[in-house]
């Protein structure tokens, strides 16, 4: 299958410079880990999994997605996926990341059809995500 | 960039000395006649080209030259082969029997021949990708007719124990169609010593050209098919249509190469595969599939856990390797292969087949092992499952979303 050079062009990023491509993890015991939401998505007898996690911040009583960093396990499309997906989110509200849609994703990457998939894995990351890091709040 | 080609269990380039007899049977000052002509001499100068062709293939695989029926390549012979048997022989039973791990050329007309009112036993491999004579002789039954078997799998190099079943088959009366596309040429066989009644051959994986093939058809005891081509009786009635004189002079002269080199090859892939599989064991997860005893040197089927496949082949884009088969790449299923040896579906997801030919060196294999364990490497260092399995999480345990 051909790939979009775009598709390419982000795979080759993260494998080459993961650290600069947000790849990594925060975990238990880290300072600032109680900000943290995690979203853990698909399956390895599916061939992806994709781990996403946010770091959240009240900026004027608005929770901020600060940094995130993710790992993936899956197709070359699934790992472009996953690091066009941080790039957006850096930034925004969780509201604006909510609202993040996988054809967003697929527009970008130009991903072809039978490759979709990676897009939703993508946007349901975010939603675990986001998910998650409420649950916490809930907890506190 | 340059690539390394390590792919040769899909294609194989075709040999120089073969690229030019070729081109003598094409234009109008090279030996353009239709072999079937039989009226004047660019006919019968076409005709002895194809019988020559036809002496060399069969010198190769030791049969009398009349056992050979040119096809368009391996897909065709099988097809030729498996319906045109079990229709012609339908009357005497309606049971026939393959395996799982066959190519989509044979599972897929075992489907038509379902479809038609055959009943079909699917035999499973073991774990080291072997079908094993035991397994044939507990599913023929009274009603078998056919056994469909490869000699080599395509994605595994695993070797089927073919002199065996032939036994077995020939014994209970029952054809015996092996498809030969990934051997010959490359490992010996002898049709005068085993019992095989059909076998399917490709040119262009032992460096012979594309739309090219044959099928050997025994002539005793004598087995009979159904045509799939019916028009001018050519190739005695089992498949009409003009030969493609220059193709047919290409797997001639391929095959003739094939016999002349095959011990050299074979002495050369096993030093091959012993060198990249020395570089490359050490790397922690990493899984052979189809360890048989009996195998092929040339391919060489290993699962990276925890790393996908398709993703690890982009990672090494500087060599050309498939994963699975070059055949089912466009779907995003697993192979159906190495899912039949019961390996679980990540470990098949992560499976990378190398096969080496004629021209790999051993600069070629070991820069590709070098680039493989750097790649792993780095594949692993964004793979969420390495990170579990590094922090001692049994993945087997987790409720995947």
């Amino acid at each position: 299958m051909a790939y979009s050079q775009k598709v390419v062009d982000k795979f080759e990023e993260t494998l080459n410079n993961p650290e600069k491509a947000s790849v990594g993890r925060w975990k238990p015991g880290d300072e600032d880990f109680h900000r943290v939401g995690t979203g853990i998505v698909g399956a390895p007898a599916c061939g992806d999994v994709m781990k996403l996690q946010i770091k959240c911040q009240n900026i004027d009583g608005e929770n901020r997605i600060v940094d995130a960093r993710f790992k993936t396990y899956g197709c070359g499309s699934a790992i472009a996926s996953s690091g066009q997906l941080i790039d957006m989110l850096k930034g925004k509200t969780l509201e604006e990341a909510q609202a993040i849609s996988n054809q967003e994703i697929v527009d970008i990457l130009e991903l072809p059809a039978i490759k979709i998939h990676c897009s939703v894995l993508a946007e349901e990351a975010i939603h675990r995500a986001i998910d998650d890091f409420k649950s916490l709040r809930n907890n506190d | 960039m340059k690539q390394i080609y390590l792919d040769y269990a899909s294609t194989t380039p075709v040999e120089e000395g073969v690229v030019k007899k070729m081109t003598d049977f094409m234009s109008f000052d090279g030996n353009f006649g239709n072999p079937a002509s039989r009226s004047h001499s660019f006919g019968w100068k076409a005709d002895e080209a194809v019988e020559e062709a036809r002496n060399n293939l069969a010198s190769l695989i030791g049969c009398d030259p009349r056992e050979i029926i040119w096809t368009s390549g391996a897909t065709e012979s099988d097809n030729l082969a498996i319906k045109g048997a079990a229709r012609f022989y339908k009357n005497k039973g309606n049971h026939l029997v393959t395996s799982k791990i066959e190519h989509k050329a044979v599972l897929d007309p075992f489907r038509q021949l379902e479809d038609e009112g055959f009943e079909v036993t699917y035999l499973e491999p073991n774990s080291l990708g072997e079908i094993t004579v035991e397994q044939v002789a507990d599913a023929v039954n009274e009603k078998t007719i056919l056994v469909s078997l490869m000699h080599m799998n395509n994605e595994l190099g695993t070797i089927t124990d073919i002199d065996s079943i032939g036994e077995l088959t020939r014994n209970r009366g029952i054809i015996f169609h092996v498809d030969a596309a990934q051997s010959i040429g490359k490992i010996p066989i002898s049709m005068s010593s085993n019992k095989i009644d059909l076998l399917s051959i490709s040119a262009h994986k032992f460096y012979g050209p594309k739309g090219v093939g044959a099928l050997f058809v025994r002539r005793k005891p004598r087995v009979r098919l159904e045509p799939l081509f019916h028009g001018g009786g050519h190739e005695r009635g089992f498949r009409s249509g003009t030969l493609a004189t220059h193709q047919i002079v290409g797997l001639g002269e391929a095959a003739r190469i094939a016999q002349q080199q095959m011990d050299e090859d074979l002495r050369k892939l096993e030093n091959l595969k012993r060198i990249f599989w020395e570089e490359v064991k050490g790397i922690e997860e990493i899984y052979v599939n189809g360890d048989s005893k009996s195998k092929f040197p040339g391919i060489l089927n290993i699962s990276f856990n925890f790393v996908e496949g398709e993703s690890l082949i982009m990672a090494l884009k500087s060599i050309a390797v498939s994963s699975g088969s070059a055949c089912t790449s466009a779907s995003l299923e697993p192979s159906y292969v190495l899912r039949a040896l019961g390996r679980k579906d990540e470990l098949a997801h992560s499976s990378i087949r190398f096969s080496f030919g004629r021209y790999t060196t051993e600069k070629d294999v070991k820069e590709t092992a070098l680039i493989v364990k750097s790649s792993v490497e780095r594949l692993r260092e964004i793979s969420p499952l390495w990170e579990m399995y590094q922090d001692g999480v049994d993945l087997d345990k987790i409720e995947w979303a």
